[in-house]
C-alpha cells in the first residue's frame, strides 16, 4: 500500500485525535501520549460512529457515543460495548509530515 | 401513527429500521474541540469524595436504624438509607455504566458492580440496553428503557413509586438469567460473547438473596431485609420522581435529544442522589461528559438548547398533564420553544417517515 501523506504533525495536539478522509475512507489520526503517532480505522466497529469526537485517555480511545474504548496502538477492543477491535495502519513521520500507509 | 408497539421484535421496531431512522445522526449543539476536551476531562477525585458519602451515610444509617429497630424512631433512618440504596444507586449504575464517573478503569467497574445489584439489574445486561437507549433513544420498537409508554399506564407507573413493577419483573428474569442466560428480549441486544457473563452475574445475585433471606427466617426477623432487598421498594421514590422526568410526556421517534429529554434544575440533595442526571439533555447529547461537568456544559450549550424547567414541581406541572393527555392521545407530546439563539428542531424524520405522524406542539 503507497504511504499518504495525512497530515502536519503540529496539526494534532498531544494526547488528541484528528479525522483523515482518503480514497472513499475515513481514518483516525492520533499524538499519543508518547509523542508517537497512529493511525486506526476512523469509525467506532460498535455503531459506525466517528472516533474523531471522541477522548484520547492515555493510549485509548473512547467513542463519542457509547463510550466504548480501543487502545489506539493496537486496535484491541477493551471496554463495552465495543467488541470488534479496530483495524490499525503504519504510520511514519517526514519532517513535519505525517505519513499514513493506507489503500 | 397508530398504536405503538414497544416489542422489540413488532412492527414499530422493523419499520425504524426500514426507515433509516435507527442510522440516522442525531443533532448535537455546536463546541469547539478544546471545550469538548476539557468538558469530558476525567479524574478520580469527585466520584471518590460522593462514593465515601454516599457508602458512609448509608452505614450511618443502616446502623442506626438497626439499633432503634423496632420502634418507630428507626423509620427515618431507614427512609434515609432507603433512598440512598434504592434511588442513589440507579445514578451510580448510569454513570458508571458508562464509564465517566472515575477516570480509573476498576473503581468504575466496583461502584457499576454494588449499583447494579442494589438496582436489582443484571450488571452484564443493563449495560448493553443502556448502548442501545443512547443509539436510539425513545424509538418505539428499539430502546428497551422507555419508562412512559404510550399511552402511559398509570397505574403501573404510581405502583413504580415503591418499585413493584420493576422488583416484580426482576426476580423471575433473576432465575431465567440464573439458569439459562439472557431472555430472548435481551439477547436481541447482549452479544453472545456476554451470555455467560449474564447467567454468572444472576447466580451471585440470587445467591445473595438467598443468603439475606435465610438469615431473615432463622432470625425471625425482616431485619435483614430491610438492609438489602427491601430499600430497592421503600426507597425507589426518588429515582422514579426524576426518572420519568428525563423523557416523559416529550416526542419520540426523532433524532434531536433537545425534543425527546427534558433537563431540569434540582436541589442539590436530589443532584447528589441523581448525580447531576437532571442535565438530561446535556447528558444524551455528550454522554461522554462526566456527571461533575455536566452543569459547566450545561452553561456552554445553553443558548442552543430550550429553558429548563426551575424545578422538580415545574416540571412536574409540565409532564404530567401531558401524560394524562396521551391516554387518549398517544400522538400528543410537550413540544418547548427553542431560544432565538439555538438552531432549529431536527424534525425531519417526524416529517418524512411514511406512517408517521408530525408533530404536534403543546397548546
Amino acid at each position: 500500500m503507497p504511504w499518504t501523506d495525512a497530515c502536519a504533525t503540529g496539526d494534532i495536539d498531544a494526547e488528541d485525535l484528528i479525522r483523515f478522509d482518503h480514497g472513499g475512507a475515513t481514518y483516525a489520526i492520533y499524538h499519543g501520549a508518547d509523542g508517537k503517532f497512529y493511525a486506526t480505522a476512523g469509525l467506532c466497529t460498535h455503531e459506525n460512529v466517528h472516533l474523531c469526537d471522541g477522548l484520547v485517555l492515555d493510549f485509548m480511545i473512547e467513542c463519542p457515543k457509547h463510550n466504548g474504548q480501543f487502545d489506539y496502538r493496537t486496535g484491541e477492543a477493551k471496554r463495552a460495548p465495543v467488541c470488534v477491535n479496530l483495524k490499525t495502519f503504519p504510520v511514519k513521520v517526514e519532517g513535519n509530515r505525517v505519513l499514513i500507509e493506507v489503500p | 401513527m397508530g398504536k405503538r408497539d414497544y416489542s422489540l421484535f413488532g412492527a414499530d421496531a422493523k419499520q425504524a429500521v426500514e426507515s433509516g431512522l435507527t442510522a440516522a445522526e442525531w443533532y448535537h449543539s455546536d463546541l469547539p474541540r478544546k471545550t469538548m476536551k476539557d468538558l469530558m476531562a476525567r479524574g478520580d477525585s469527585p466520584a471518590i469524595r460522593d462514593t465515601l458519602l454516599l457508602y458512609g451515610l448509608m452505614i450511618a444509617f443502616a446502623a442506626t436504624g438497626t439499633a432503634l429497630w423496632p420502634t418507630w424512631w428507626s423509620v427515618p433512618f431507614w427512609l434515609a438509607y432507603g433512598v440512598l440504596y434504592g434511588s442513589a444507586s440507579d445514578s451510580r449504575w448510569h454513570e458508571c455504566s458508562h464509564g465517566t464517573a472515575f477516570r480509573t478503569p476498576w473503581m468504575n467497574n466496583a461502584v457499576y458492580e454494588i449499583a447494579s445489584f442494589m438496582i436489582m439489574r443484571n450488571s452484564a445486561t443493563w449495560c448493553w440496553s443502556h448502548a442501545r437507549h443512547h443509539s436510539e433513544t425513545y424509538i418505539v420498537g428499539r430502546d428497551p428503557e422507555i419508562a412512559v409508554m404510550r399511552p402511559p399506564e398509570m397505574t403501573k407507573l404510581m405502583l413504580n413509586f415503591f418499585g413493584i413493577i420493576d422488583v416484580i419483573r426482576f426476580f423471575p428474569t433473576l432465575i431465567q438469567n440464573a439458569l439459562a442466560g439472557p431472555t430472548a428480549a435481551e439477547r436481541t441486544f447482549v452479544p453472545q460473547s456476554e451470555w455467560a457473563k449474564v447467567r454468572r452475574v444472576a447466580q451471585v445475585h440470587l445467591a445473595i438473596y438467598a443468603a439475606t433471606l435465610v438469615l431473615a427466617v432463622w432470625a425471625g426477623s425482616i431485619l435483614p431485609l430491610m438492609v438489602i432487598g427491601l430499600p430497592r421498594i421503600y426507597g425507589a421514590w426518588h429515582h422514579v420522581m426524576t426518572g420519568l422526568l428525563q423523557h416523559g410526556g416529550l416526542a419520540d421517534n426523532v433524532i434531536d435529544h433537545r425534543l425527546n429529554s427534558r433537563t431540569v434544575l434540582m436541589n442539590p440533595v436530589s443532584r447528589f442522589i441523581y448525580w447531576n442526571m437532571n442535565y438530561h439533555v446535556e447528558h444524551h447529547m455528550f454522554p461522554m461528559v462526566p456527571y461533575h461537568a455536566l452543569p459547566r456544559l450545561h452553561e456552554a450549550i445553553k443558548a442552543d438548547l430550550p429553558a429548563p424547567n426551575r424545578s422538580i414541581a415545574e416540571a412536574f406541572r409540565e409532564m404530567w398533564p401531558a401524560l394524562r393527555r396521551q391516554l387518549t392521545y398517544e400522538d400528543y407530546f410537550v413540544k418547548r420553544d427553542l431560544p432565538a439563539t439555538a438552531k432549529p428542531y431536527r424534525e425531519d424524520f417526524h416529517q418524512y417517515v411514511p406512517g408517521m405522524t408530525a408533530p404536534k406542539a403543546a397548546e
